[in-house]
């Protein structure tokens, strides 16, 4: 039995219809099309399909679509500026935080959140805010000098 | 030294801006028109007779399309080498593990697929199971495969050299006993694949691989296809490390039900799935004894090897050679015996990973070496420079040092790491360590024995003159390979990198054989420069025909032409150009002739002007069985420090600081080069302190997922220093090679003899958790 939900993803609103066991993961991905968020394990160990819902981020698989009924979600795609690639999104570029960029979106938002609530964080809560989001290729360290770099052109 | 203009620098990543916008595509962000969605029946016994597969209710079942089973596909056997193909797509007389696949369904969507597989009803006889080489190996065991009574799935026997004679001359010999675990590669994006068979015979598979040229061959002999009917195309791929390199059950499940519906199909694997299908890094169980002269000289090398390798062949046969041969280097060994065995038992079939068949070897060894010194009275550091190989060195078992800047990499970790005012003088629970290795750049051989290239590669000049195009067949699975064929192709044509496309990961696109052994640099690289110099002689060739100026008094750089000598009047080109392009913005002005202009003139000249290259490495290696394995056209190294922490009371270790010092040969990226650095330290530090793939009694993995399977998070990650060394191999495109395996060589065992120089006493047995610390200091304190 569907149940409609209305909500906001990056600014816009929608209206959906869906199934009670249907994940917001799985909403954005395979009913909305914003395949930016990615599935790398759908049990919440892994931390790719982070998203940013009223303002925390949050493991999109372990969310039920329905319990995201009048929320405000900002994925990936949402994060681009009019004038192009937001901060972080540039330093992760130039920094060389992206290798095989799976985890980069979840990367980025867990970031994204971090700076928004702490402008000048020091490298040890850096680790800590990133420490959900698993990546296999990079060693962290780029991302971590990315996040850096970021805080310091955004403050 | 030559001046570049774009190679050697520090150069953003072409796919960064797409990955961290969420607009890449990987294979499960895709969908195609009708597309259905398959599901496998997996065993859930490790071993066990087939009697009967009943598939009717799962048939019978609305929205399926198809049930396959091994009567539909077929009992061709496949594997990753023609010698060893031991495997058939489906099970049909016996499963061999837990996780052994037994048919696979299409439906209309994925809850419908996953109901039918849960409808499929099989019986079984169970068979009793064996997990442990020991076991598998024992007198009566039950058999895996018929044709390997016993259960070796293969055997290696070499000796270079006489090791008992040289024995005997030693001063000091040493025997140790070391133990890894069994790994899963833990690469963040689960496999998985679309076929889409269309209705003239054409298959099309995008799939997350590292290989689509070994994938359409596959493909093509299970599915009966002529290869030139099955394209592969590989979207954007979130890491490999190994087991992405080979085709899986799951890709040819998917493309046999899209031949059989006629409709796409697609297929995933869940993380569990990631698990049980495997092909990771073996466990490997390796007795080492070392023999060395009172100098420090090392003497001779006898090395067992038992390798738990699941049900499957798999790279195993590959891997087994390598654990021998990935010791003959990088110190000067004469006498070098190597007897390995690698076991089939009834667990998920393992195969390569990051360091192929080398690290648990070099891990083993270099805690040895450690060893060694310290009874000889001597630094480690200077008992590896007495040691150490240099260019134009050979080994025992034939492989060519053709570069080699190892003492260049232990000089500049010793220095990086502040080694000589650290080492002897830390506090109780802190210690340093160093270690060594080194790696192929790529495979001597296909897997496959061929006189194939390894790799082909067309450079295209739009027809504005403005931009070119690498098509290559490359996989660029994160590691950075599209930029590197990139920059190598704007060096090359002298154009800049932002002018210079890469379309790649296609099996149209030309041969390639794929992104496994640290290949793709130097092979890929050198057929792209061949490629793009092929493009600009024939630009140049019609600009001078034009000019009247000789093709050797003129260049291209950085998208313009130089002349060497006087500058000829190119203003007739100029103004045809701009007459051609009126109207546009970006026409040249008031500067030197540009390579667009040329290139223009060349097209109008010669039609579309395109350049191709190819390599493969010349004859490489000895005569000996198994000589192939290990021969490479040049050898990366590299050293590093690690510093610990040990918690006496806990025995938890943290690695505080890492110091790596890797010769690339050239770095054509240096961000690149020390991302593979960084990331390669990342995985040995998982092994060395947390990753364990588990079982229970009946074969099934205890943990897997990525809570209780743990890989370093960003808190358990040290900062890595990373140092950079180049000695310009001959053999490599722009001097340079591998650095995207041989950087992991070292950090198991510099972390081994950081945590020893800690805790005072050797842990022969990964990873290091500390419940297995804690029992060694507690042995230790028992002893004193």
């Amino acid at each position: 039995m569907k149940r409609l939900i209305t909500l906001t993803i990056n600014g816009k609103e929608y209206e959906v219809a869906v199934p009670p066991n249907l994940t917001l993961l799985d909403l954005l991905r395979y009913e909305l099309g914003l395949t930016g968020t990615k599935k790398g394990c759908d049990v919440g160990d892994c931390g790719a399909c982070t998203v940013i819902m009223d303002g925390k981020p949050v493991n999109s698989c372990l969310v039920l679509a329905v319990q995201a009924d009048g929320r405000d979600i900002l994925t990936i795609e949402g994060v681009e500026t009019e004038e192009g690639l937001h901060p972080i999104q540039q330093a992760f570029v130039e920094k060389g935080a992206v290798q095989c960029g799976f985890c980069t979106p979840g990367m980025i938002l867990s970031a994204k959140s971090l700076l928004e609530r702490n402008p000048r964080p020091t490298e040890e809560e850096i680790r800590t805010a990133l420490s959900g989001n698993l990546c296999r290729c990079t060693g962290y360290q780029k991302i971590v000098e990315a996040v850096k770099d970021a805080s310091e052109k955004l403050s | 030294m030559t001046q570049y203009t774009v190679i050697n620098k520090r150069a953003p990543r072409l796919d960064a801006p797409d990955k961290s916008t969420g607009r890449a595509k990987y294979v499960d962000d895709m969908t195609l028109p009708g597309m259905l969605f398959g599901a496998l029946l997996q065993s859930p016994l490790a071993h066990a007779r087939i009697l009967n597969i009943d598939v009717s209710k799962a048939k019978r079942l609305p929205g399926v399309k198809a049930v396959v089973t091994a009567e539909d596909a077929g009992l061709i056997k496949y594997g990753v080498s023609p010698a060893r193909y031991d495997e058939t797509l489906f099970c049909h007389e016996k499963v061999r593990y837990v996780g052994d696949e037994i048919a696979a369904v299409a439906a209309v969507d994925l809850e419908t697929a996953l109901e039918a597989i849960s409808l499929i009803k099989v019986d079984y006889e169970e068979l009793p199971a064996v997990f442990t080489p020991e076991e598998a190996m024992a007198q009566g065991a039950p058999v895996i495969h018929e044709e390997y009574p016993g259960n070796v799935c293969a055997e290696v026997h070499q000796e270079f050299g006489d090791v008992e004679a040289a024995f005997q001359d030693c001063d000091l010999i040493r025997t140790d006993r070391f133990v890894n675990k069994r790994q899963d590669a833990a690469f963040l994006e689960p496999n998985g694949c679309i076929a889409d068979y269309d209705r003239f015979g054409n298959l099309t598979l995008y799939t997350s691989t590292q290989v689509p040229h070994y994938v359409q061959r596959t493909v093509a002999m299970v599915l009966k296809l002529p290869v030139g009917r099955v394209r592969v195309i590989k979207p954007y791929v979130g890491g490999g490390f190994g087991p992405k390199a080979a085709a899986n059950p799951m890709e040819l499940a998917a493309c046999l039900l899209s031949k059989k519906i006629g409709r796409p199909v697609k297929m995933n694997y869940s993380r569990e799935q990631v698990f049980l299908f495997s092909r990771a890094r073996h466990q490997f169980v390796h007795t080492l004894t070392t023999g060395v002269k009172k100098d420090g000289t090392i003497m001779a090398l006898k090395n067992e090897c038992y390798l738990e390798g699941g049900a499957y062949a798999s790279f195993g046969i590959a891997t087994v050679y390598y654990a021998g041969s990935l010791l003959a280097a990088p110190y000067r060994l004469a006498n070098m015996k190597y007897d390995g065995y690698r076991v089939y038992t009834n667990k998920p079939a393992c195969g390569a990973q990051r360091g192929h068949g080398g690290v648990a070897a070099r891990a083993a060894w270099e805690q040895q070496l450690d060893a060694i010194a310290e009874e000889l009275g001597m630094d480690p550091i200077e008992f590896r420079l007495k040691n150490v190989m240099s260019a134009g060195d050979i080994t025992c078992n034939d492989l060519n040092m053709s570069s080699f800047g190892m003492k260049d990499c232990i000089e500049a970790v010793k220095k990086g790491s502040g080694w000589s005012e650290k080492k002897g003088k830390m506090p109780k629970g802190k210690g340093i360590g160093m270690a060594c290795g080194f790696f192929v750049s790529g495979a001597g051989y296909p897997i496959y024995r061929s006189d194939t290239y390894h790799a082909t590669v067309t450079v295209k000049l739009s027809e504005d003159g403005g931009t070119a195009t690498v098509y290559t067949g490359a996989a660029e699975i994160g590691q950075g390979s599209d930029t590197t064929m990139a920059l190598i192709a704007a060096e090359a044509l002298g154009v800049r990198y932002e002018d210079v496309r890469v379309a790649s990961g296609d099996t149209e696109y030309g041969i390639d054989l794929g992104a496994y052994s640290s290949r793709t640099t130097l092979m890929t690289g050198h057929a792209t420069k061949e490629a793009a110099e092929s493009v600009k002689r024939q630009v140049l060739q019609v600009l001078g025909d034009r000019l009247k100026v000789p093709v050797d008094q003129m260049d291209i750089k950085n998208g313009y032409i130089v002349f060497k000598g006087e500058t000829p009047d190119f203003s007739s080109i100029r103004t045809a150009y701009i007459k051609e392009h009126r109207g546009w913005t970006d026409n040249p002005d008031e500067e030197p002739l540009t390579f667009r202009e040329a290139a223009r003139l060349a097209y109008l000249e010669k039609g579309t002007i395109v350049g191709t290259g190819k390599y493969k490495p010349g004859k490489l290696g000895g005569k000996y069985k198994g000589a192939a394995v290990g021969t490479s056209p040049a050898y990366g190294c590299s050293a590093q420090v690690a510093e610990v922490s040990v918690d006496m009371e806990t025995g938890k270790v943290s690695v505080e600081r890492v110091t790596d010092a890797h010769d690339c040969g050239f770095a054509i990226n240096r961000t690149s080069v020390e991302g593979q650095m960084e990331g390669s330290v990342s995985m040995g530090l998982g092994e060395a302190l947390l990753e364990e793939v588990k079982f229970d009694e009946k074969g099934n993995i205890l943990n897997a997922n990525l809570a209780e399977y743990k890989i370093p998070t960003c808190l358990d990650m040290p900062n890595v220093k990373s140092l950079i060394v180049e000695s310009n191999e001959p053999n490599g495109p722009f001097g340079a090679k591998e650095v995207g395996e041989g950087a992991i060589m070292p950090t198991i065992p510099a972390i081994l003899n950081a945590v020893y120089d800690a805790i005072g006493v050797r842990i022969n047995e990964l990873p290091l958790t500390p419940e297995r610390v804690y029992m060694a200091i507690r042995r230790k304190k028992g002893k004193q």
